[in-house]
């Protein structure tokens, strides 16, 4: 076999079970790349010897016909995710060298259907962020490179970064992430990759690190589509230790791929071209739905007068549950603490040292629109206005609507220190098109739609009904199968 | 609405977050930013519209009010950064 990296997920599968190669060979190929691509930081942490352990289990498991799902199948883990014995870092120098004693639910399945892991990877410090620089472990560097400029470092998306990057570059088979404005589906568009964003409630949220708890998803990027919904299945289902996960049936989703569409209702959302949307989204847009008509489906338009209140809605409630959650590092039960002239003076040296830039500021928005006095004004008010967002989509849906189509990002991928510099809202206005999803709890997926003539990768989004993530996996399929095949870029950034 | 300094050093405060003289007049200005941005909430409707508090409806799950865990003194106190015993320790609370 040339080189095991370049197979999609459901291809290493298949060749794993019928012994064309072994675990070990295939978890070998992915340490070696991921070796020669430290130049793009995309793991805070490696875990070869542990992947290799784990390929030597899954061989002896395969030679003795007792395959799981994802037997042998190298996956990259988003260090937002707790992992037994193997440090957890949010990407912040406030939780230092904590290892967790647990592991979260959603990693313990992919671990429990065969899953090897190849290490943990970056992202935006708590998740917070869109292009991957609010890392205390430095920015990700996107394989991909501006046609024409190949000085410039693209940034890989956000907050997934590590996981998009490493996916795109060959690093793993395909990879976690999480979902809170955009997260999964902005970094999967960045990089030409697929990206899914469930149902709220498909996926426990135990033990991955939280930020914004009602809005927070786990979910898989890969580069093709059935490889997220083999990833999907097993990281799906109901945990007793979230009582947000939902105790329903998890679906076949790979059955879904390849499905017919035809006779499906596509809604476009009017008020998704917003002013100032390039030519070339909107292209995208237009092939998009072209490419769905042919498929069979009936495209109609259709109106969520509130989406110009998402994003405004989601900087204040994420941040007000964020700086709930995050009052939990203290400095006294693990991370890390400075020393302080009493208790107060050590959790506020502490909180000051441990936290970035941006999750300073969150924090601080957050307890600024929960404090007395301005908790109805801004919080209750945006409480309010999410019902609003939320019916827009429920009325959609009850017109007969069965998924809405929109583009993914406003723009393709930039370079590190162009956006945000100045301003912090000129970086959130990347999740204008994904957080609405995460306002209505809804499954979402980003897929890719061709290049755009900077050579960067465009995308497109499909948005679900609740809990129907396989008419989205049979949408995207049919994109995928419409669209420019995605070419991921040669390994220019390989070390030796 | 705007913040002014003396209610940045408050929001610190509230946060449990030190803060320097020299980062408050960059820090009202990044926060008035952010509530310039979701000003625009105020013009709309929100009469008799109900907040929004769980994104899909659902029963919230009760379990059995039984003990499932315990016994993990060790495994609770592994990443603290000052223990002693089975205890936490931190700077003296009570004079």
């Amino acid at each position: 076999m040339s080189d095991p990296t370049h197979l999609s997920l459901a291809e290493a599968r298949d060749a794993l079970k019928s012994k064309k190669l072994s675990a070990v060979e295939l978890t070998q190929a992915h340490i070696g790349a991921i070796e020669k691509s430290r130049a793009l930081n995309c793991f805070i942490t490696e875990t070869p010897e542990l992947a290799l352990a784990q390929a030597r289990e899954s061989d002896a498991r395969i030679a003795r016909g007792e395959a799981r799902p994802l037997e042998g199948l190298p996956l990259g883990i988003k260090d937002l995710y707790c992992t037994k014995g193997v440090r957890t870092t949010a990407a912040s120098r406030i939780l230092d060298d904590f290892t967790p004693t647990y592991e979260s639910t959603v990693s313990a399945n992919l671990l429990g259907d065969g899953a090897v892991t190849l290490g943990k990877l970056n992202l935006d410090e708590f998740a917070m962020g869109s292009s991957n620089e609010t890392s205390a472990f430095g920015p990700v560097v996107s394989p991909w490179r501006r046609a024409g400029d190949p000085d410039a470092k693209i940034v890989p998306g956000g907050s997934s970064g590590g996981s998009s990057a490493a996916v795109a570059a060959h690093l793993c088979l395909g990879a976690t992430a999480t979902d809170t404005g955009g997260s999964i589906r902005q970094p999967a568009a960045f990089t030409g990759a697929v990206g899914v964003k469930p149902t709220y409630g498909r996926c426990s949220r135990w033990g991955i690190v939280a930020f914004a708890s009602s809005l927070d998803q786990a979910g898989p990027i890969t580069r093709t589509v059935r490889d997220a919904a083999i990833m999907l299945k097993s990281m799906a289902g109901h945990d007793p230790k979230d009582t947000t996960s939902v105790d329903a049936l998890v679906p076949d989703y790979e059955a879904a791929v390849g499905a017919s569409v035809k006779g499906r209702r596509i809604g476009v959302p009017k008020e998704y071209r917003i002013d100032g949307m390039s030519a070339e989204i909107a292209a995208l847009w237009d092939r998009g739905a072209a490419w769905l008509k042919d498929a069979g489906a009936e495209i109609v338009e259709i109106s969520l007068p509130h989406t110009r209140y998402a994003l405004p809605t989601y900087y204040i409630i994420a941040p007000a549950e964020a700086s709930s959650n995050l009052a939990r590092y203290d400095g006294v039960r693990y991370g890390r603490r400075e020393q302080g002239r009493d208790v107060i003076d050590m959790y506020e040296k502490t909180r000051a040292a441990g936290f970035g830039p941006e999750v300073r500021r969150r924090i601080m928005i957050g307890t600024y629109v929960l404090s007395a006095g301005y908790y109805d004004a801004y919080y209750v008010r945006a409480q309010k206005v999410r019902s609003l967002i939320k019916r827009d989509f429920d009325e959609a849906f009850a017109s007969g609507v069965d998924a809405v189509l929109t583009p993914a990002t406003p723009s393709t991928a930039f370079a590190q220190g162009e956006k945000g510099a100045a301003d912090p809202v000129e970086m959130y206005l990347n999740d204008v098109f994904t957080v609405t999803v995460n306002m209505a709890g809804l499954p979402g997926v980003a897929v890719p739609g061709g290049l755009a003539a900077n050579g960067l990768p465009l995308s497109l989004q499909l948005i679900g009904k609740p809990f129907d993530e396989e008419t989205l996996f049979s949408l995207a399929a049919a994109i995928e199968a419409a669209a420019p095949k995605i070419e991921f870029p040669q390994p220019w950034w390989r070390e030796g | 609405m705007s913040v002014d300094s003396a209610t940045v050093r408050r929001i610190a405060h509230l946060s449990r977050i030190a803060i320097e003289d020299s980062e408050v007049e960059r820090l009202r200005g990044e926060l008035n930013a952010i509530l310039a941005f979701v000003e625009t909430l105020s013009e709309v409707d929100v009469d008799g519209v109900e907040p929004l508090t769980s994104a899909l409806p659902m029963q919230m799950k009760k379990r059995v009010d039984v003990v499932t865990d315990g016994g993990i003194a060790d495994e609770i106190l592994a990443n603290a950064p000052i223990r002693e015993d089975h205890y936490f320790v931190v700077p003296k609370v009570v004079e």
